[in-house]
């Protein structure tokens, strides 16, 4: 159990600190966009959300492979967790995209934006992840077809995103372009910083969630060698492994 | 192999003794000619309104096929009379994508007459050999993806509900390849000859899904 | 079959399993329930309803996966080995694993050929349960006892050398009973093992007897060894 507990404190702190750093970058360092001024500085929150949902994404189905692997619940538990951070990160990246849209360009949302597009589907897809999940009542089944959900899916994340570019005649925004190569030093610097924030925050999320559902389980496992079977109320349905 | 045979003979032979899917699919595929027909209000389509129209109506009357493709299997013990027999997993996926495969070509065959009567442009004659080629493609992906989806659908309690759920951002990707692909053969002057760009990126997806089923599959049968 | 003699002379145990358990969530069906069942021999499992005899019979046919403990059938361990055993086990259910909506002759040519049995096989066994005539009818136009009977033709079918027989009896008249004897019976020479809630007549048919009470082995131990009354109380 402490396996999950571990290293829980030096992560928040390390989180903490590498957030305001990041943000005190974004706000107080790099310069406004010749081009876009105060509003392109969303791009620091931006882009990190949505590379790290997608990586979340991509390596909740890592995680299911681990899992089908070895059958051990600790890894269907990861897969989920990875999933479910990774579709908050991802709706929080899509708001902010939107925002970023209507402030540059006039509109909540734009279809000539393939890495949007292909964003979006992949959210619509992973949003059945919890409904797949709470619809099949036996827990093994449940874990088992949850992860060859997240092993196509995540195989699918990036298939997709090459299919929609294909899609789009694009007219690229030119910030999203630059691939970093391109941008000047500070606007690296801090877009790195953030990335690196980000990335601390989603998987300290995630420990978090792993810890207390880990301790859930653990907490219930002893009430009934304590308590008797008979003592413990019937689990619920849930989307969640336990 | 032989043991795909054998479950294809038997879901034909079940299909033609029930008529449960295909006349439903073609049903289905008509009716949604004609609520089109009033939804845009005009008498011919062409471009890329007419291959919207047709990717759509495929997709939904696919969707039902997809839906009922295990229902058999789970509720008369398919799956466990196919579980306690020494053969290969893999052939319960090959059997089931080629049946809705068949399914989905007899399902055109009524769907492109429709089109062609009610709603496609005067001369889509030139087209069609390239119209079929894409279809055929994308027949593959639904068909693979619609085994899948359908095979953890029919698992879960609300399996009209989770089937679609999952297995339309799935094959959004062949969705986008049809329709842009056929879109240029349904304009009024067509050159006929399809786009090289979308039928690789269509027997690509086919390939690609066709290999994760296979991956996967197994472990979507086991108890 | 390295398992029909043994060098050493015993008789050699068909199925062995040793501390089995299995749970569905955190339920537990059956905990630690442990025996040995020679080859040719018939074990009796017997219970009240939901006490996991049909779960026993399950993970016996490679449907189920044993959660603890080691399960090993005609000299393989499941569910490692399990595909090893598959096609010579027969089971009959609760559900007759039969299409509705196809005729009871091509449910059996069907399982025929999952099997590699020769349609020759389907004949004798439509003409043994007594379903020649009816064999062309759509198994839902069937009544329960002659559905069973196709079951019995059907579980059969690959002559396999472990029979699973969930109250085999539970829908079949007296006549019709006598009719499935010969391939199900005890002289039909697998060994077998069946669940029952009558005591009285499991009795008669078993060697070896296993009562389950709260998934546990309630009683395992020769036919002889006991009495419906006896074994009554033990899972009351």
């Amino acid at each position: 159990m402490t396996t999950h507990v571990r290293h829980l404190r030096g992560l928040t702190i390390a989180t903490a600190i590498t957030l305001l750093v990041a943000l005190a970058l974004v706000f107080f360092y790099v310069p406004f966009d010749a081009n876009q001024g105060f509003i392109q500085k969303i791009f620091y929150i931006h882009v990190p959300l949505a590379i790290v949902s997608l990586v979340g994404y991509v390596l909740g189905g890592v995680f299911a492979v681990a899992y089908l692997r070895t059958g051990e619940r600790a890894w269907d538990m990861r897969s989920y967790t990875a999933i479910h951070m990774a579709l908050i990160f991802s709706v929080a990246g899509l708001v902010s995209g939107s925002i970023w849209a209507k402030g540059s360009w006039g509109h909540w949302w734009v279809w000539s934006e393939p890495t949007l597009v292909a964003y979006l589907i992949v959210i619509l897809l992973y949003c059945t992840y919890q409904p797949l999940r709470f619809s099949i009542e036996d827990f093994e089944r449940q874990s088992r077809y949850a992860a060859v959900f997240a092993i196509v899916c995540g195989a699918f994340v990036p298939i997709n995103f090459m299919v929609v570019r294909l899609s789009v005649n694009y007219l690229h925004p030119h910030i999203l372009n630059l691939e970093g190569g391109n941008l000047p030093g500070s606007m690296k610097l801090t877009f790195y910083t953030s990335l690196l924030a980000i990335s601390l925050l989603y998987a300290t999320l995630m420990k978090y969630e792993m810890a207390a559902k880990m301790t859930r389980i653990e907490t219930r496992r002893l009430r009934r060698r304590l308590l008797g079977e008979d003592a413990m109320r019937p689990l619920g349905r849930s989307a969640a492994p336990q | 192999m032989r043991t795909a045979l054998t479950i294809l003979r038997k879901d034909l032979l079940l299909e033609l003794r029930t008529l449960e899917m295909l006349p439903a699919m073609a049903m289905l595929a008509v009716i949604t000619f004609v609520i089109f027909h009033f939804g845009l209000s005009r008498d011919t389509l062409s471009g890329q309104l007419a291959a919207g129209e047709l990717t759509v109506t495929l997709l939904f009357s696919a969707m039902l096929g997809i839906n009922r493709l295990f229902v058999a299997e789970r509720e008369q013990g398919g799956f466990d009379a196919f579980l306690l027999a020494p053969v290969d997993r893999s052939a319960m996926l090959l059997a089931k994508a080629t049946a809705l495969y068949i399914y989905l070509a007899l399902l055109e065959l009524v769907a492109l007459p429709a089109f062609a009567l009610f709603a496609a442009p005067p001369h889509m004659g030139s087209s069609l050999p390239a119209l079929i080629l894409f279809l055929a493609l994308s027949n593959g992906a639904f068909a693979v993806i619609g085994t899948f989806v359908s095979a953890i659908a029919v698992h879960t309690r609300a399996r009209d509900l989770i089937g679609p759920m999952i297995g339309l951002p799935l094959l959004l990707p062949a969705l986008i390849a049809t329709s842009l692909g056929i879109g240029p053969l349904l304009t009024v002057h067509a050159s006929g000859s399809p786009s090289g760009k979308w039928l690789a990126v269509l027997a690509l997806y086919d390939l690609f899904t066709a290999l994760l089923a296979y991956a996967v599959f197994d472990f979507l049968l086991e108890e | 079959m390295s398992t029909a003699t043994d060098p050493a002379g015993a008789t050699p145990a068909a199925i062995a399993i040793d501390r089995l358990s299995r749970y569905f969530g955190e339920r537990t069906v059956l905990r630690e329930v442990s025996f040995e069942l020679p080859a040719g021999q018939t074990l009796a499992v017997l219970g009240r309803n939901g006490v996991g005899k049909s779960t026993l019979l399950r993970i016996l046919a490679t449907l189920l996966r044993p959660h603890s403990g080691t399960v090993t059938i005609l000299g393989e361990q499941l569910p490692q080995r399990g595909w090893a055993v598959r096609g010579r086990i027969g089971l009959l259910g609760h559900e007759p694993l039969l299409y509705r909506d196809l005729s009871g002759r091509e449910n059996l040519i069907y399982h025929a050929r999952l099997h590699r049995v020769p349609g020759q096989r389907v004949e004798q066994l439509l003409e043994a349960v007594g379903m020649s005539s009816r064999a062309d009818d759509p198994v839902r136009s069937l009544s329960r006892g002659m559905v069973q009977r196709l079951t019995v033709a059907r579980a059969v079918l690959h002559s396999p050398q472990v029979l699973l027989l969930d109250e085999p009896k539970s829908n079949l008249d007296p006549a019709a009973g006598e009719l499935v004897e010969p391939l199900i019976g005890r002289g039909c020479g697998a060994t077998r093992v069946l669940t029952s809630h009558d005591p009285q007549a499991a009795l008669v048919e078993a060697d070896l007897v296993l009562a389950l009470s709260g998934g546990r082995a309630a009683y395992f131990g020769p036919a002889s060894g006991i009495d419906a009354a006896q074994l009554r109380e033990l899972y009351a």
